[in-house]
C-alpha cells in the first residue's frame, strides 16, 4: 500500500516535471523559428549585403541579442522591426517598404518591361520599307542563273 | 546624325547621369532617422568618474556635439587631433560616448592622446550606441538647445567636414 502511494506520487512528480519541460522545448523551436525569420528580415549595417542572421560582426551580434531579448520579453515581430527602424531607418529592413520614395525601386523594372514591349509592338506594326526595284542588269543575271546556265563570269 | 542613333545615345546619357550620381554618394552613409527628433535619453556613468553620471539632459540649453568613440577604433585616432583642435577653437562642448570599451583602456587613451571632451559617457555594452543607431565608430551628432538631433556624421571628422557641415550649422543654431 505504501509503495503504491509512493509510486503514485512519483508518477505525479514526473508528470508535473515532464509537461512544462516538453512544452518549453516545443516553445523553443517556435521561438528559434521566429528569431531566425526576423534576423533574416534585417540587414547588417556593417556588412551591408548580409542579413543580420548571416553576419558575425560585433554590431550584428549585439543586435541579434537585442532581438532575442525582446522576443523573450513577449514583444511581437512588428515591435522588434519597429525598434530597429526607429534607430537605423528603413535601410535596416532587407525588403524596403513600398512608399513614395521606393516606388521606382519596386515598380521601375515593370515600367521598363512595359516600355520595352510597347517599343517592340510599335516596331513590329511598322510597314516594311518598300523594296528598291532591281536594275535590269541584275534581273537578267538572275534569269540566267535560274535557267541553269553557267553563270556569266564577273567582269573584272 | 541619323535618327536611329538618337535613342541609344539618349539612354546612354541618362545612364551616365545616374552612374555619375551613384559615384558621388557614400554607400556607408545611411540617412539617420533621428534628424529633427529628440536625442534618445540615457544615463550612464562618466568614463573618468565612475561614480558620477551623465545624461543628455545635463546639456539642455546649449548646442553640443555627441562624439561616439572607442580606444579600439582606428579611425578615431585619425579624427582625434581634428577634434582636439576643434574643442579649443569652436567653443562648442563635445561630449564623448565611449562605445563598447574597457574603462581603463578608454582612460589611458585620453591621457595619452589628449582629451577633447567635456565629459565622456561610458557605454560598455553598447546599448546607448544602439539607441542612437550607431553602426560605425566614429560617429558625431549635433544636438541643439532643445535636445533635438540636427545632424549626424558617420566616419572621422575632417577639417573639411567642420568647415562645410559643422560650423555653418552650429552658427545657424546658436543664433536661433
Amino acid at each position: 500500500m505504501r509503495s503504491r502511494t509512493f509510486w503514485h506520487a512519483f508518477m505525479l512528480v514526473l508528470a508535473l516535471l515532464g509537461t512544462p519541460l516538453h512544452a518549453a522545448s516545443a516553445g523553443d523551436a517556435a521561438f528559434e523559428k521566429r528569431f531566425t525569420h526576423l534576423t533574416e528580415e534585417l540587414r547588417c549595417l556593417v556588412c551591408q549585403n548580409q542579413t543580420l542572421a548571416d553576419s558575425h560582426s560585433d554590431l550584428a551580434v549585439d543586435l541579434k541579442n537585442q532581438v532575442r531579448e525582446k522576443l523573450a520579453q513577449g514583444q511581437s515581430d512588428q515591435e522588434v522591426l519597429d525598434f530597429m527602424v526607429e534607430r537605423y531607418g528603413d535601410f535596416v529592413l532587407y525588403r524596403p517598404p513600398v512608399k513614395g520614395l521606393t516606388w521606382v525601386l519596386w515598380f521601375g523594372p515593370f515600367l521598363l518591361l512595359l516600355a520595352g514591349l510597347a517599343f517592340l509592338l510599335l516596331k513590329l506594326r511598322e510597314k516594311p520599307s518598300p523594296v528598291e526595284a532591281s536594275s535590269p542588269a541584275d534581273l537578267a543575271r538572275a534569269a540566267a542563273l535560274l535557267a541553269d546556265a553557267p553563270a556569266p563570269k564577273e567582269k573584272t | 546624325m541619323k535618327k536611329r542613333f538618337i535613342w541609344p545615345l539618349g539612354i546612354f546619357l541618362v545612364l551616365l547621369v545616374f552612374l555619375g550620381i551613384g559615384l558621388q554618394r557614400n554607400p556607408q552613409e545611411i540617412p539617420s532617422p533621428f534628424i529633427g527628433k529628440a536625442a534618445p535619453a540615457f544615463t550612464l556613468t562618466q568614463l573618468e568618474a565612475p561614480r558620477e553620471n551623465f545624461s543628455p539632459r545635463d546639456m539642455q540649453g546649449q548646442v553640443w556635439l555627441l562624439n561616439v568613440w572607442a580606444s579600439w577604433c582606428t579611425s578615431c585616432r585619425e579624427e582625434h587631433p581634428v577634434l582636439l583642435a576643434f574643442s579649443k577653437e569652436a567653443g562648442v562642448p563635445i561630449v564623448g560616448l565611449n562605445y563598447k570599451d574597457v574603462r581603463n583602456d578608454g582612460q589611458q587613451w585620453l591621457s595619452r592622446f589628449g582629451n577633447p571632451y567635456l565629459v565622456s559617457a561610458f557605454d560598455s555594452d553598447g546599448r546607448v550606441g544602439i539607441d542612437y543607431g550607431v553602426y560605425g565608430v566614429p560617429e558625431t551628432f549635433v544636438i541643439d538647445q532643445h535636445g533635438v538631433v540636427r545632424l549626424k556624421h558617420t566616419g572621422p571628422i575632417t577639417p573639411e567636414v567642420i568647415r562645410s557641415k559643422l560650423l555653418p550649422l552650429i552658427k545657424a543654431l546658436s543664433h536661433a
